[in-house]
């Protein structure tokens, strides 16, 4: 099997937890805590978790936007020696992202093709007459009228801000994408319409993307393999179709039986039960879900299982299953 | 179902009216609608439709640049638009209450949740402080707050966004209004915590027989809930159905294209997507508001608005071209 695209070995992002006049150290927040995963060539890799679950932290660390505490990351053959420094702009050419909130990802005191164009000039690609050429091949890619590139981005709505984002994110030839929630802020008419752009882009471009999303339907729809994440690690991750056909994990299993059906005849007979939610600052020990979950025996609270692989070609870490 | 009971909230031909940067206009057009008690009423639309603003018209809270420019509202009977304040106020609460979709701005920061509740209650019951605390935390109780003797003592920052929203809906309910208003209850939490907390809500207006208006952007949480539906676009109703009538068989074409553009994970094929943006709404086509971006769009409906009308037993819709569709 050749090499994927991506990989990433134990990534952790941990943040210190200051307090008192002499900003001592008193602990920290393990966000993310040992993560791997692949992605090949074309393929998108959903990422699918709860608010805190660490998968936007994730995210940004591939991308040297936060600093990661350990981890192996190899693109495309390289080793990203450091994701804090030198190697990082390098890499950033690889590796683009488009964020959630296409209000405040965008400078409000550019024009249209200064945003677009401005990955070319910071990597210093091409003639100023190249560049000019490339913002205009780039608009017409994303489905931006080229009248429009000396407009502000507050004259754009936000489906057409999200695509503004998407033409920058690919001025730069990227191989992988890392899409945290593009589609969250927007309204599903116009949701539907980023999603088909990604899915044109990843056909003709042969793009792969890491696909952040909180959202199960978006993910089903957009990926061909699912990675589950709860507090800071990954519990499942699993070929698309088999993941939503039955999920492995009890995590994931409660994510898709919370999910609703868009089917009134199918409603799900919702349990009013609570939860004391434990959250990364106060991670319960061993499995990070047992606090949560139907199946947890003693080993669950005193040993984590490990993220191993499964006869049926799907990595789970959990005791019992 | 036998007889139906009469309905706990009654609007007819409700216009709200902003003036604004653009002048003025109506982000609210010919509104009617009626909520029996017990049963449940979607109002699901796009940013801009107007849900979030009828929501706040039916309690009276419209911000000061809106008004109700024409229309009636009446809540168990009693016209509720031509009360004086203090009158509304008396009935707010205790007959017509609303939850929030972020119970972080809606709860005072400054009291305990318990000091919250109570103070509602007090203001509703000839209460002493005691048995006002108790029944807070009788309500706190109710929306299966974990731990509510202590919770009640709590204040919102010190919460959960799930447990901020039970605290929200134990301050709504706590004196069994006849009609809940929910404004995007759920879409603030997470799929776990919105499943809990949607059967919550349903389990007590079971209980209490209470009338809800939920509006929502996302058609899954109506799927879940709704008795009915009502189906708004720049400002209007274009399509009114019981639920099972919406999901099997939509009418009007934006309907069905909201229904084709939510992802529902089934093969690789391409969302059907809805073609251009929301009008705006001091700029809205001359005929029908959904004409320019309509497949189906004739002469007729660039020039002319269609009326809604019953087209099918119990399924309203506002188009012209559905019969030719």
């Amino acid at each position: 099997m050749s090499e994927p695209l991506l990989s990433v070995e134990d990534l952790k992002v941990h943040f210190p937890i200051r307090r008192g006049i002499l900003q001592r150290q008193v602990g920290e927040v393990k966000a993310v805590d040992g993560v791997g995963f692949s992605i090949g060539k074309g393929e998108t890799l959903g990422l699918v978790g709860e608010s805190g679950c660490g998968k936007s932290t994730t995210g940004l660390a591939l991308m040297g936007l936060v600093k990661a505490t350990a981890g192996r990351v190899r693109l495309a053959g390289e080793t990203v020696a450091d994701l804090n420094r030198a190697g990082l702009k390098r890499h950033r050419r690889r590796m683009q992202i488009v964020f959630q909130d296409p209000f405040s990802s965008l400078n409000p005191r550019q024009r249209v093709s200064d945003i677009i164009r401005a990955p070319l000039d910071i990597h210093n690609v091409g003639t100023p007459r190249e560049r000019r050429h490339k913002v205009a091949e780039l608009m017409g890619r994303v489905g931006l009228r080229p009248d429009q590139a000396d407009n502000f981005p507050h004259q754009f709505s936000g489906g057409q801000r999200q695509r503004i984002g998407i033409a920058r994110a690919l001025a730069l030839n990227p191989d992988l994408i890392v899409c945290d929630e593009p589609v969250s802020a927007l309204d599903v008419s116009v949701q539907a319409q980023i999603l088909n752009l990604l899915a044109d882009l990843q056909r003709d471009l042969g793009l792969s993307y890491l696909m952040i999303s909180h959202d199960l339907g978006v993910v089903e729809h957009v990926s061909h393999r699912v990675a589950v994440m709860y507090l800071g690690k990954i519990v499942e991750i699993a070929p698309k179709a088999r993941l939503f056909a039955q999920p492995g994990h009890p995590y994931t299993e409660l994510l898709l039986r919370s999910a609703p059906a868009l089917d009134p005849r199918a409603r799900r007979r919702y349990s009013a039960s609570h939860d004391d939610l434990p959250s990364a600052t106060n991670k319960p020990s061993g499995c990070p879900f047992h606090t949560r979950c139907p199946l947890a025996t003693p080993e669950c609270s005193a040993t984590e299982p490990a993220l191993t692989p499964r006869p049926d070609g799907r990595l789970l870490a959990c005791h019992h299953r | 179902m036998t007889t139906p009971a009469p309905p706990a909230l009654e609007v007819t031909n409700l216009n709200v009216r902003i003036r604004g940067d653009h002048g003025e206009f109506d982000v609210v057009a010919d509104m009617s609608f009626a909520a029996a008690p017990g049963e449940t009423l979607c109002i699901v639309g796009e940013s801009g439709c107007g849900k979030s603003m009828t929501a706040l018209a039916l309690l009276r809270l419209l911000p000061e640049a809106a008004r109700v420019a024409s229309g009636s509202i009446a809540v168990a009977g009693v016209d509720f638009l031509t009360l004086d304040q203090h009158r509304v106020e008396d009935m707010r609460g205790d007959d017509i209450a609303m939850i929030f979709q972020e119970p972080l701005t809606a709860l005072n920061p400054v009291l305990s949740i318990g000091e919250q509740i109570a103070e509602s209650v007090r203001q509703h019951r000839r209460l002493g402080r005691k048995s006002a605390w108790d029944h807070a935390v009788q309500a706190l109780r109710l929306v299966q707050m974990p731990d509510a003797e202590r919770r009640a003592h709590q204040f919102p920052h010190e919460l959960s966004g799930g447990m901020r929203q039970r605290a929200m809906i134990a301050l709504a309910l706590a004196c069994e209004p006849r009609v809940l208003v929910a404004d995007e209850p759920t879409t603030a939490l997470d799929v776990t915590i919105q499943a809990q907390i949607l059967g919550l809500i349903s389990d007590l207006q079971d209980k209490m027989g209470t009338a809800l208006v939920l509006i929502t952007h996302d058609l899954g949480v109506v799927s879940e809930v709704a008795d009915r539906v009502i189906v708004m676009y720049a400002g209007r109703k274009v399509e009114e159905a019981s639920v099972y009538d919406l999901f099997d068989d939509p009418i009007h074409p934006y309907t069905r294209g909201l229904m084709g553009a939510v992802p529902r994970g089934k093969g690789d094929a391409r969302l059907a997507d809805i073609p251009g943006t929301v009008p705006a709404l001091w700029d809205l086509p001359q005929g029908c508001a959904f004409a320019p971006r309509c497949p189906g769009a004739s002469a007729r409906c660039l020039s002319e608005r269609p009326p809604l009308v019953e087209k099918k037993p119990g399924h309203f819709a506002a188009c012209w071209e559905h019969d030719h569709v």
